[in-house]
């Protein structure tokens, strides 16, 4: 069973948000999203200074057998992108929450309230798996 | 509902991921596929590989009917027990399935052929046998494990029926040997030394177990496909199809047209022969950060030159490797367009990866 901590907020296609308390929220996928994939060996990370909106395609994750894009889960900037990945995309599997993969300046702050609590995370992969 | 091998309970007792393919309901991996590659390129592993079909051909005329069947040639089995791969072809020269047929004796070939195609050629194969005194059997009774890997061979033997080790020990690359029910090739699909074991399907799961019990690491179809593409092995479907001939997939190799022997597709193959523009089949390496996939587009310059058929990453090198059909004359400087970037990639010649060695 995979990790759904408390203290971050989720979309349904699994990415994590925290909020970093400065109007900025890091984003990663999930551990259930990790699963799923594999072994990742790439990671294709956004331009700093894009702007960004819900919804939109902003990154791509690819494990040894596919690739599969990641959603910004706001609108926004990007103001820093995960670096590290370029060389150790393996970080996503061995520690999904800890892997960011870019950090959006927030341009509408009352989005976040609209997503996924990680109970209400839970259940979206329960259905999803059934 | 997909089809479930004798072993599907057994994967799931062993903690595999289950997805679908081809119709079949089979183990992508047990954790790890890039473990269970290594385990196969350093020690040995295990492929279910019960969804393919075995075929037996038995009867007066199987020489004569395969000799007219396949575009290789199998008269080149003088030796019982030895193996040929051959493509099957329609009469236009496009491929119906690759496939591996065994010589037993003069009555009794053995084909085994790929799970998704098995019904297309199975009628494919009933209906050219018209007028030859051949019986097309296939063995959905028998079951089929794969053990690759440097140590395979040495945990396999044991587990063997005694009258089959010593036999099986003695087995040159390419050959089989059989006993009863059991059937033993040295053969395989991932660029190692190893077994394809046949045998009645009721033992296969003591088989698989005992073979997990000796160390034999239980491997999923995902470490099967980054293992053939290392050996630069085609993948039916991908590398080759029904709308490309074996000349377009890097299989001239397996197209015997010595001693004017006929064989369906030939003349089609012949004339594609004489045009001298047929597609090139090449290997290719990405040498910066990305991956490819199949059906990502090649360009020379601003040119589009052809497309990837098999791309992956490989887990020996830690590259991404491909396999590309392209333009005859696309030259050598070739890049590929990967989500709107066209990054530079490197040709070269197949294999990327045999017994454990890189090899580019």
């Amino acid at each position: 069973m995979s990790t759904i901590p408390d203290n971050l907020k989720y979309s349904k296609s699994h990415e994590w948000v925290k909020d970093e308390g400065d109007g900025t929220v890091s984003v990663g996928i999930t551990d259930h999203a990790q699963e799923l994939l594999g072994d990742l060996v790439f990671v294709e990370l956004p331009e700093a200074g894009a702007n960004l909106s819900a919804g939109s395609e902003c990154a791509v994750v690819e494990s040894v057998k596919a690739a599969s894009d990641v959603y910004s889960p706001v609108d926004g900037e990007v103001v820093a992108v995960n670096e590290d990945l370029a060389d150790t995309p393996e970080a996503i599997n061995e520690d999904p929450y800890g892997a960011w993969i870019f950090r959006i300046k927030l341009s509408d702050a009352s989005q976040l309230d609209s997503m996924l609590d990680a109970q209400a995370y839970a259940a979206a992969v329960e259905a999803e798996d059934h | 509902m997909d089809k479930k091998t004798i072993l599907n309970q057994t994967h799931r007792d062993m903690g595999a991921r289950m997805v679908p393919f081809g119709g079949w309901d089979m183990p992508v991996h047990y954790g790890s596929q890039i473990e269970e590659h290594h385990a196969v390129r350093r020690n040995a592993g295990m492929f279910d590989v019960c969804h393919m079909t075995v075929v037996d051909l038995h009867g007066p005329d199987a020489k004569k009917f395969l000799s007219w069947l396949l575009a290789n040639d199998v008269g080149k089995l003088k030796t019982p027990g030895k193996a040929l791969y051959s493509c099957m072809l329609y009469k236009n020269g496009c491929v119906i399935d690759d496939l591996i047929v065994y010589y037993v004796n003069d009555d009794w070939y053995r084909m085994v052929v790929n799970a998704a195609t098995t019904d297309k050629d199975i009628a494919w194969m009933q209906e050219q046998s018209g007028d030859y005194e051949v019986k097309i059997q296939p063995r959905r009774d028998l079951g089929m494990i794969a053990v690759q890997g440097p140590g395979a061979r040495d945990k396999a033997l044991p587990l063997l029926p005694n009258d089959l080790q010593e036999q099986a020990a003695q087995l040159e690359p390419f050959s089989a040997c059989t006993n009863g029910e059991w059937f033993v090739g040295r053969t395989g699909y991932t660029g190692e030394d190893g077994f394809e074991i046949m045998l009645p399907q009721e033992q296969v799961v003591d088989l698989w177990k005992a073979l997990a019990d000796a160390g034999v690491r239980p491997c999923g179809l995902g470490a099967r496909d980054t293992l053939r593409l290392e050996a630069g092995m085609n993948l039916y479907g991908q590398d080759m199809d029904e709308d490309h001939t074996p000349l377009e997939s890097g299989l001239a190799w397996t197209v015997s047209f010595a001693d004017l022997r006929d064989f369906i597709g030939r003349s089609a193959l012949v004339v594609q022969k004489n045009m001298g523009d047929t597609p090139h089949f090449t290997g290719l390496v990405l040498e910066g950060k990305g991956v490819l996939r199949n059906h990502q587009k090649l360009y020379a310059g601003e040119r589009e030159v052809g497309e990837i058929t098999s791309g992956g990453y490989s887990p020996t090198l830690e590259k991404s490797i491909g396999l590309a059909r392209i333009a005859a004359d696309a030259g050598d400087e070739l890049q590929v367009d990967i989500r709107g970037r066209r990054l530079p990639v490197k040709r070269v010649k197949p294999p990327f990866v045999r017994n454990g060695k890189p090899l580019i």
